[in-house]
Protein backbone atom coordinates (compact mmCIF):
# COMPACT_ATOMS: atom_id res chain seq x y z
CA UNK A 1 0.00 0.00 0.00
CA UNK A 2 1.33 3.15 -0.77
CA UNK A 3 0.89 5.88 1.69
CA UNK A 4 1.86 9.86 0.77
CA UNK A 5 2.48 12.77 3.82
CA UNK A 6 2.05 16.57 2.61
CA UNK A 7 0.20 19.62 3.43
CA UNK A 8 -3.09 21.38 2.33
CA UNK A 9 -3.03 24.98 1.72
CA UNK A 10 -5.42 25.97 5.10
CA UNK A 11 -4.66 27.01 8.16
CA UNK A 12 -7.31 24.67 9.87
CA UNK A 13 -7.22 21.48 8.03
CA UNK A 14 -7.09 19.37 10.91
CA UNK A 15 -4.62 16.06 10.61
CA UNK A 16 -6.72 13.85 8.77
CA UNK A 17 -5.52 10.19 7.68
CA UNK A 18 -7.32 7.46 5.24
CA UNK A 19 -7.63 6.93 2.22
CA UNK A 20 -8.92 8.58 -0.31
CA UNK A 21 -10.77 8.74 -3.27
CA UNK A 22 -11.50 10.81 -6.48
CA UNK A 23 -14.73 12.75 -7.06
CA UNK A 24 -14.24 14.39 -10.64
CA UNK A 25 -11.48 17.52 -9.40
CA UNK A 26 -11.55 16.64 -5.80
CA UNK A 27 -10.10 14.33 -3.34
CA UNK A 28 -12.67 12.63 -0.76
CA UNK A 29 -11.18 12.28 2.55
CA UNK A 30 -13.11 11.51 5.76
CA UNK A 31 -16.13 13.36 3.59
CA UNK A 32 -13.99 16.38 2.89
CA UNK A 33 -13.61 17.77 -0.07
CA UNK A 34 -10.27 19.14 -1.08
CA UNK A 35 -10.43 20.56 -4.87
CA UNK A 36 -7.21 19.18 -6.86
CA UNK A 37 -5.88 22.66 -8.10
CA UNK A 38 -1.79 21.81 -6.73
CA UNK A 39 0.70 20.63 -4.32
CA UNK A 40 -0.06 17.16 -2.85
CA UNK A 41 -3.59 16.64 -3.50
CA UNK A 42 -2.26 16.80 -7.34
CA UNK A 43 0.26 14.04 -6.48
CA UNK A 44 -2.47 12.19 -4.63
CA UNK A 45 -5.00 12.51 -7.69
CA UNK A 46 -2.46 11.60 -10.28
CA UNK A 47 -1.63 8.48 -7.94
CA UNK A 48 -4.63 7.55 -7.92
CA UNK A 49 -5.80 8.20 -11.35
CA UNK A 50 -2.73 4.88 -12.06
CA UNK A 51 -4.41 2.81 -9.63
CA UNK A 52 -7.40 3.35 -10.98
CA UNK A 53 -6.40 1.98 -14.36
CA UNK A 54 -4.44 -1.08 -12.61
CA UNK A 55 -7.62 -1.98 -10.69
CA UNK A 56 -5.49 -1.35 -6.97
CA UNK A 57 -6.50 -0.12 -3.92
CA UNK A 58 -6.47 3.73 -3.86
CA UNK A 59 -3.79 5.29 -1.90
CA UNK A 60 -3.38 6.00 2.49
CA UNK A 61 -3.18 9.89 3.19
CA UNK A 62 -1.87 12.13 5.83
CA UNK A 63 -2.70 15.69 5.30
CA UNK A 64 -2.64 18.78 7.17
CA UNK A 65 -3.18 22.39 6.61
CA UNK A 66 -0.27 24.23 6.45
CA UNK A 67 0.41 27.95 4.90
CA UNK A 68 3.77 27.95 5.45
CA UNK A 69 3.83 28.61 9.09
CA UNK A 70 5.00 25.06 9.59
CA UNK A 71 2.85 24.55 12.79
CA UNK A 72 0.62 21.90 10.78
CA UNK A 73 3.88 20.54 9.49
CA UNK A 74 5.07 20.11 13.12
CA UNK A 75 2.18 18.05 14.19
CA UNK A 76 1.68 15.89 11.13
CA UNK A 77 5.34 15.04 11.48
CA UNK A 78 4.80 14.39 15.24
CA UNK A 79 1.61 12.09 14.35
CA UNK A 80 3.16 10.46 11.41
CA UNK A 81 5.88 8.93 13.47
CA UNK A 82 4.02 7.17 16.40
CA UNK A 83 1.04 6.42 13.63
CA UNK A 84 3.50 4.56 10.99
CA UNK A 85 4.52 1.55 13.73
CA UNK A 86 0.73 0.52 13.70
CA UNK A 87 0.63 0.32 9.81
CA UNK A 88 2.30 -1.40 7.24
CA UNK A 89 3.19 0.80 3.69
CA UNK A 90 4.73 -0.97 1.01
CA UNK A 91 5.39 2.65 -0.71
CA UNK A 92 6.11 6.28 1.29
CA UNK A 93 5.97 9.47 -0.33
CA UNK A 94 7.12 12.90 1.50
CA UNK A 95 6.21 16.14 -0.46
CA UNK A 96 4.93 19.51 0.83
CA UNK A 97 6.13 19.73 3.93
CA UNK A 98 7.98 22.30 6.04
CA UNK A 99 11.70 21.47 5.63
CA UNK A 100 12.71 20.39 9.17
CA UNK A 101 15.92 18.14 9.62
CA UNK A 102 15.44 17.44 13.49
CA UNK A 103 11.73 15.96 12.33
CA UNK A 104 13.50 13.97 9.34
CA UNK A 105 15.99 12.12 11.95
CA UNK A 106 12.93 11.39 13.58
CA UNK A 107 10.93 10.20 11.05
CA UNK A 108 13.46 8.32 9.42
CA UNK A 109 14.31 6.60 13.33
CA UNK A 110 10.46 5.17 13.43
CA UNK A 111 10.46 4.01 10.24
CA UNK A 112 14.32 2.37 10.98
CA UNK A 113 12.01 0.22 13.68
CA UNK A 114 9.57 -0.85 11.17
CA UNK A 115 10.14 -4.98 10.63
CA UNK A 116 9.89 -4.03 6.65
CA UNK A 117 11.10 -0.73 5.29
CA UNK A 118 8.87 0.84 2.40
CA UNK A 119 10.31 2.12 -0.13
CA UNK A 120 10.88 6.02 0.12
CA UNK A 121 10.17 8.85 -2.13
CA UNK A 122 10.61 12.57 -1.26
CA UNK A 123 9.92 15.52 -2.96
CA UNK A 124 9.20 19.09 -2.69
CA UNK A 125 10.00 20.16 1.62
CA UNK A 126 10.65 16.71 2.62
CA UNK A 127 13.36 15.97 0.42
CA UNK A 128 14.83 19.34 1.21
CA UNK A 129 15.12 18.07 4.73
CA UNK A 130 16.42 14.57 3.61
CA UNK A 131 19.13 16.45 2.34
CA UNK A 132 19.51 19.12 4.95
CA UNK A 133 19.70 16.27 7.48
CA UNK A 134 22.22 14.55 5.98
CA UNK A 135 20.35 11.17 5.01
CA UNK A 136 19.52 11.67 1.52
CA UNK A 137 21.36 8.28 0.78
CA UNK A 138 18.75 6.80 2.91
CA UNK A 139 16.42 7.06 0.42
CA UNK A 140 14.88 5.57 -2.75
CA UNK A 141 13.66 8.18 -5.15
CA UNK A 142 14.00 11.69 -4.82
CA UNK A 143 12.24 13.32 -7.77
CA UNK A 144 14.20 17.17 -8.17
CA UNK A 145 13.71 19.37 -10.91
CA UNK A 146 17.15 21.10 -12.42
CA UNK A 147 17.05 24.18 -9.38
CA UNK A 148 16.56 21.27 -6.63
CA UNK A 149 19.16 19.47 -8.45
CA UNK A 150 21.80 22.60 -7.96
CA UNK A 151 20.92 22.38 -4.55
CA UNK A 152 21.38 18.38 -3.66
CA UNK A 153 24.83 18.64 -5.66
CA UNK A 154 25.51 22.00 -3.37
CA UNK A 155 27.15 20.00 -0.49
CA UNK A 156 26.68 23.15 1.31
CA UNK A 157 23.29 24.82 0.31
CA UNK A 158 20.95 24.97 2.84
CA UNK A 159 17.89 25.46 0.42
CA UNK A 160 16.97 25.48 -3.47
CA UNK A 161 17.71 29.69 -2.91
CA UNK A 162 20.86 29.22 -2.18
CA UNK A 163 23.89 27.51 -4.44
CA UNK A 164 27.54 28.33 -5.23
CA UNK A 165 28.02 30.83 -7.81
CA UNK A 166 29.62 27.70 -10.12
CA UNK A 167 26.37 25.39 -9.59
CA UNK A 168 23.36 27.03 -11.39
CA UNK A 169 20.73 25.67 -12.17
CA UNK A 170 21.12 25.31 -16.18
CA UNK A 171 19.92 22.20 -17.56
CA UNK A 172 22.77 21.85 -19.96
CA UNK A 173 24.44 20.50 -16.47
CA UNK A 174 22.20 18.15 -15.54
CA UNK A 175 24.26 15.10 -15.44
CA UNK A 176 27.06 17.17 -14.34
CA UNK A 177 24.78 17.98 -11.12
CA UNK A 178 23.89 14.43 -11.30
CA UNK A 179 27.10 12.86 -10.63
CA UNK A 180 28.27 15.50 -8.03
CA UNK A 181 25.01 15.36 -5.96
CA UNK A 182 25.90 11.33 -5.70
CA UNK A 183 29.49 12.44 -4.99
CA UNK A 184 28.75 13.99 -1.72
CA UNK A 185 25.98 11.41 -0.60
CA UNK A 186 23.13 14.02 -1.26
CA UNK A 187 21.51 11.89 -3.60
CA UNK A 188 18.78 8.99 -3.09
CA UNK A 189 19.66 5.49 -4.70
CA UNK A 190 17.68 7.02 -7.86
CA UNK A 191 16.98 10.15 -8.93
CA UNK A 192 13.80 10.95 -11.55
CA UNK A 193 15.48 14.65 -12.68
CA UNK A 194 12.37 16.73 -14.20
CA UNK A 195 12.55 19.09 -16.82
CA UNK A 196 12.72 19.76 -20.38
CA UNK A 197 14.74 16.48 -20.12
CA UNK A 198 13.84 14.25 -17.85
CA UNK A 199 16.65 12.38 -16.14
CA UNK A 200 16.86 9.08 -14.85
CA UNK A 201 19.83 7.99 -12.45
CA UNK A 202 21.07 5.15 -10.13
CA UNK A 203 24.03 5.06 -7.93
CA UNK A 204 25.22 8.26 -9.99
CA UNK A 205 24.70 6.08 -13.16
CA UNK A 206 22.26 7.65 -15.64
CA UNK A 207 19.55 5.20 -16.75
CA UNK A 208 17.63 6.52 -19.32
CA UNK A 209 16.42 10.05 -20.73
CA UNK A 210 13.09 10.94 -21.51
CA UNK A 211 12.77 13.75 -24.06
CA UNK A 212 9.33 13.61 -25.94
CA UNK A 213 6.92 14.70 -25.78
CA UNK A 214 8.40 17.87 -25.14
CA UNK A 215 5.39 20.84 -24.38
CA UNK A 216 6.85 24.32 -23.64
CA UNK A 217 3.67 25.28 -22.38
CA UNK A 218 4.34 22.89 -19.85
CA UNK A 219 7.03 24.66 -17.86
CA UNK A 220 4.74 27.57 -16.01
CA UNK A 221 2.24 25.27 -14.87
CA UNK A 222 2.03 24.98 -11.72
CA UNK A 223 1.85 20.70 -10.82
CA UNK A 224 3.26 18.94 -13.35
CA UNK A 225 6.26 17.77 -11.17
CA UNK A 226 3.82 16.83 -8.40
CA UNK A 227 1.44 14.94 -10.99
CA UNK A 228 4.98 13.07 -12.16
CA UNK A 229 5.93 12.72 -8.35
CA UNK A 230 2.27 10.92 -7.65
CA UNK A 231 2.07 9.00 -11.25
CA UNK A 232 5.88 7.16 -10.22
CA UNK A 233 5.00 7.13 -6.69
CA UNK A 234 1.49 4.31 -7.95
CA UNK A 235 3.86 2.61 -10.60
CA UNK A 236 6.45 1.61 -7.85
CA UNK A 237 4.16 0.82 -5.36
CA UNK A 238 1.87 -1.07 -8.28
CA UNK A 239 4.92 -3.66 -8.44
CA UNK A 240 6.81 -1.70 -11.27
CA UNK A 241 10.58 -2.01 -11.40
CA UNK A 242 12.07 1.65 -10.35
CA UNK A 243 13.83 2.08 -13.62
CA UNK A 244 10.95 1.56 -15.68
CA UNK A 245 8.52 3.20 -13.48
CA UNK A 246 10.51 6.21 -13.63
CA UNK A 247 10.56 6.13 -17.67
CA UNK A 248 7.26 4.92 -18.05
CA UNK A 249 6.16 7.81 -15.55
CA UNK A 250 8.36 10.70 -17.46
CA UNK A 251 6.52 9.37 -20.80
CA UNK A 252 3.10 9.48 -18.87
CA UNK A 253 3.27 12.84 -17.29
CA UNK A 254 4.40 14.48 -21.09
CA UNK A 255 1.64 12.77 -22.95
CA UNK A 256 -1.21 13.67 -20.97
CA UNK A 257 0.27 17.28 -21.20
CA UNK A 258 0.30 17.10 -24.64
CA UNK A 259 -3.49 15.63 -25.06
CA UNK A 260 -4.93 18.41 -22.76
CA UNK A 261 -3.70 21.20 -25.61
CA UNK A 262 -2.13 22.92 -22.51
CA UNK A 263 -1.08 26.90 -22.81
CA UNK A 264 0.56 28.79 -20.11
CA UNK A 265 -2.65 29.37 -18.03
CA UNK A 266 -3.69 25.50 -17.86
CA UNK A 267 -4.37 24.19 -14.98
CA UNK A 268 -3.08 21.08 -13.41
CA UNK A 269 -6.22 19.37 -12.93
CA UNK A 270 -6.83 19.40 -16.52
CA UNK A 271 -3.55 17.48 -17.01
CA UNK A 272 -4.52 14.67 -14.46
CA UNK A 273 -7.72 14.00 -15.97
CA UNK A 274 -5.53 12.57 -19.32
CA UNK A 275 -3.61 10.00 -17.22
CA UNK A 276 -5.78 6.99 -18.03
CA UNK A 277 -5.49 7.82 -21.85
CA UNK A 278 -1.77 8.44 -21.98
CA UNK A 279 -1.20 5.30 -20.07
CA UNK A 280 -3.27 3.75 -22.29
CA UNK A 281 -1.61 4.86 -25.62
CA UNK A 282 2.69 3.88 -23.74
CA UNK A 283 1.33 0.61 -22.30
CA UNK B 1 23.50 -1.87 15.04
CA UNK B 2 21.06 -1.02 12.29
CA UNK B 3 22.54 0.60 9.14
CA UNK B 4 20.66 3.91 10.06
CA UNK B 5 21.79 4.82 13.44
CA UNK B 6 25.49 4.46 12.10
CA UNK B 7 24.85 6.62 9.44
CA UNK B 8 23.64 9.31 12.07
CA UNK B 9 26.89 8.54 13.86
CA UNK B 10 28.98 8.69 10.62
CA UNK B 11 27.89 11.92 8.75
CA UNK B 12 27.85 15.79 10.98
CA UNK B 13 24.19 17.54 10.09
CA UNK B 14 24.64 20.36 7.64
CA UNK B 15 23.14 23.77 8.18
CA UNK B 16 19.98 24.60 8.08
CA UNK B 17 20.40 27.81 10.11
CA UNK B 18 20.60 31.36 9.03
CA UNK B 19 22.03 34.80 10.39
CA UNK B 20 20.44 37.88 11.01
CA UNK B 21 22.86 41.45 11.15
CA UNK B 22 22.03 44.48 12.90
CA UNK B 23 23.22 47.69 13.24
CA UNK B 24 24.03 47.46 16.63
CA UNK B 25 23.77 45.34 20.02
CA UNK B 26 20.28 46.58 21.38
CA UNK B 27 18.50 45.92 17.90
CA UNK B 28 20.01 42.35 18.23
CA UNK B 29 18.22 41.53 21.80
CA UNK B 30 14.80 43.18 20.38
CA UNK B 31 14.57 41.00 17.58
CA UNK B 32 15.47 38.46 19.52
CA UNK B 33 12.57 38.77 22.36
CA UNK B 34 10.08 39.23 19.58
CA UNK B 35 11.35 36.47 17.34
CA UNK B 36 10.95 34.49 20.64
CA UNK B 37 7.20 35.28 21.90
CA UNK B 38 6.20 34.41 18.07
CA UNK B 39 7.64 31.13 18.33
CA UNK B 40 10.54 30.91 16.38
CA UNK B 41 13.75 28.84 17.41
CA UNK B 42 16.59 31.60 17.15
CA UNK B 43 19.89 32.22 19.46
CA UNK B 44 22.07 35.11 19.88
CA UNK B 45 25.38 34.53 18.26
CA UNK B 46 28.66 36.04 17.12
CA UNK B 47 28.28 36.76 13.46
CA UNK B 48 30.69 34.20 11.15
CA UNK B 49 34.09 35.94 10.30
CA UNK B 50 33.28 36.75 6.67
CA UNK B 51 30.32 39.25 7.90
CA UNK B 52 31.95 42.57 7.48
CA UNK B 53 29.34 44.89 8.73
CA UNK B 54 26.78 45.64 11.65
CA UNK B 55 27.65 44.77 15.51
CA UNK B 56 29.42 41.95 17.15
CA UNK B 57 26.12 40.08 17.81
CA UNK B 58 23.81 38.70 15.55
CA UNK B 59 20.53 36.26 15.37
CA UNK B 60 21.03 32.80 13.95
CA UNK B 61 17.97 31.55 12.69
CA UNK B 62 15.89 28.30 10.72
CA UNK B 63 17.16 29.66 7.42
CA UNK B 64 13.92 27.74 5.62
CA UNK B 65 12.16 30.32 7.98
CA UNK B 66 13.76 33.46 6.94
CA UNK B 67 10.35 35.77 4.82
CA UNK B 68 8.18 34.83 7.85
CA UNK B 69 10.87 36.10 10.26
CA UNK B 70 11.71 39.37 8.54
CA UNK B 71 7.59 39.66 7.77
CA UNK B 72 7.45 39.59 11.96
CA UNK B 73 10.48 42.09 12.48
CA UNK B 74 8.96 44.70 9.75
CA UNK B 75 5.78 44.46 11.66
CA UNK B 76 7.27 45.34 15.08
CA UNK B 77 9.80 48.37 12.62
CA UNK B 78 12.98 46.14 12.88
CA UNK B 79 14.75 45.08 10.19
CA UNK B 80 18.27 43.59 10.05
CA UNK B 81 20.69 44.86 7.55
CA UNK B 82 20.96 41.66 6.00
CA UNK B 83 20.17 37.92 6.29
CA UNK B 84 22.14 35.05 4.83
CA UNK B 85 23.08 31.40 5.53
CA UNK B 86 26.01 30.61 8.36
CA UNK B 87 27.99 28.75 6.62
CA UNK B 88 31.58 30.16 5.36
CA UNK B 89 30.08 32.93 3.14
CA UNK B 90 30.53 31.26 -0.30
CA UNK B 91 26.30 30.55 -0.79
CA UNK B 92 24.58 33.20 -2.78
CA UNK B 93 21.02 33.80 -3.64
CA UNK B 94 19.98 31.96 -6.71
CA UNK B 95 19.42 35.93 -8.12
CA UNK B 96 19.43 35.04 -11.97
CA UNK B 97 16.06 36.09 -13.44
CA UNK B 98 14.87 33.83 -16.42
CA UNK B 99 12.29 35.57 -18.23
CA UNK B 100 10.09 33.54 -21.13
CA UNK B 101 7.80 34.75 -23.16
CA UNK B 102 5.12 33.08 -24.82
CA UNK B 103 3.26 35.23 -27.08
CA UNK B 104 -0.01 35.77 -25.00
CA UNK B 105 2.19 34.88 -21.93
CA UNK B 106 5.08 35.93 -20.38
CA UNK B 107 7.03 33.72 -17.39
CA UNK B 108 9.79 35.04 -14.92
CA UNK B 109 11.79 32.81 -12.67
CA UNK B 110 13.14 34.26 -10.02
CA UNK B 111 15.53 31.26 -7.78
CA UNK B 112 13.05 28.52 -8.02
CA UNK B 113 9.93 30.16 -8.24
CA UNK B 114 8.26 31.04 -11.37
CA UNK B 115 5.03 32.89 -12.26
CA UNK B 116 3.30 33.71 -15.33
CA UNK B 117 1.01 36.47 -16.34
CA UNK B 118 -1.60 36.97 -18.93
CA UNK B 119 0.21 40.28 -20.97
CA UNK B 120 -3.24 42.02 -21.79
CA UNK B 121 -5.77 41.03 -18.60
CA UNK B 122 -2.60 41.22 -16.18
CA UNK B 123 -4.17 38.21 -14.68
CA UNK B 124 -1.61 35.64 -12.87
CA UNK B 125 -2.59 32.68 -14.53
CA UNK B 126 0.40 30.63 -12.77
CA UNK B 127 2.42 30.19 -10.30
CA UNK B 128 5.01 26.79 -10.57
CA UNK B 129 8.06 25.44 -8.28
CA UNK B 130 9.43 25.58 -4.61
CA UNK B 131 8.85 23.07 -2.02
CA UNK B 132 7.74 24.53 0.95
CA UNK B 133 4.26 24.91 2.35
CA UNK B 134 3.51 28.12 1.51
CA UNK B 135 3.87 27.61 -2.01
CA UNK B 136 0.47 25.82 -3.19
CA UNK B 137 -1.04 28.76 -0.66
CA UNK B 138 0.36 31.43 -2.30
CA UNK B 139 -0.50 29.97 -5.40
CA UNK B 140 -4.21 29.68 -4.08
CA UNK B 141 -4.19 33.67 -3.01
CA UNK B 142 -2.37 34.88 -6.51
CA UNK B 143 -3.46 32.50 -9.20
CA UNK B 144 -6.77 34.41 -11.20
CA UNK B 145 -5.49 37.53 -9.55
CA UNK B 146 -4.73 40.70 -11.58
CA UNK B 147 -1.32 41.74 -10.90
CA UNK B 148 -2.33 44.95 -9.88
CA UNK B 149 -4.73 43.51 -7.48
CA UNK B 150 -3.04 40.48 -5.74
CA UNK B 151 -1.53 40.77 -2.18
CA UNK B 152 2.23 41.08 -2.29
CA UNK B 153 3.55 36.86 -1.76
CA UNK B 154 5.70 38.91 0.82
CA UNK B 155 2.31 39.52 2.72
CA UNK B 156 1.51 35.88 2.57
CA UNK B 157 4.32 33.72 2.56
CA UNK B 158 6.56 32.33 5.18
CA UNK B 159 9.92 30.48 3.47
CA UNK B 160 12.53 31.04 1.77
CA UNK B 161 10.30 29.88 -1.96
CA UNK B 162 7.95 32.40 -0.76
CA UNK B 163 10.88 35.10 -0.88
CA UNK B 164 11.91 34.14 -4.39
CA UNK B 165 8.36 34.26 -5.74
CA UNK B 166 8.67 37.88 -4.01
CA UNK B 167 11.50 38.67 -6.76
CA UNK B 168 9.99 37.05 -9.64
CA UNK B 169 6.09 38.85 -8.56
CA UNK B 170 8.68 42.19 -8.28
CA UNK B 171 10.18 41.30 -11.61
CA UNK B 172 6.93 40.26 -13.56
CA UNK B 173 5.07 43.68 -12.12
CA UNK B 174 8.00 45.92 -13.24
CA UNK B 175 7.64 43.77 -17.39
CA UNK B 176 3.53 44.32 -17.04
CA UNK B 177 3.60 47.84 -15.87
CA UNK B 178 6.27 49.58 -16.90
Amino acid sequence: MLAIIGTVPEEDFPITSDRVHLDGNYLILNNRKIPINRGTPALIASACKIFEILGKDMPYVYLVGDTGKGYGSKKLYEYFAQDVKNQTFDTLTFHYLMPDADWCNKILLSIDELNRRPFLIADAGFMYAAKMSGNAKYFDLFTPDPGELAFLADEEAPHPFYTRGFLLQDESKVEELIKRAYKHENAAKYLLVKGRRDYIAKDGKILDIVSEPCIEALEPIGGTGDSLTGIVSALIDSGYETERACSLAAKINRVAGKLSKPEPSTQIWEIIKFIPDAFGLLV
Amino acid sequence: MKFFKKLFKEKPLSSDRGILIFENTSEVIKAENILKQHGYKVKVVGPPAHVRKGCDLAIEFPVVEAMGILNTLENQGLMPIDFLPSNDGNLKPVDLFHIKDYGRFIMVRAANMKITVHKSTLTIVNVSGGGCPDVPYLAACLVGKRLDEAAEPRQLGHTLCGYALQLAYDKIKELCLQ
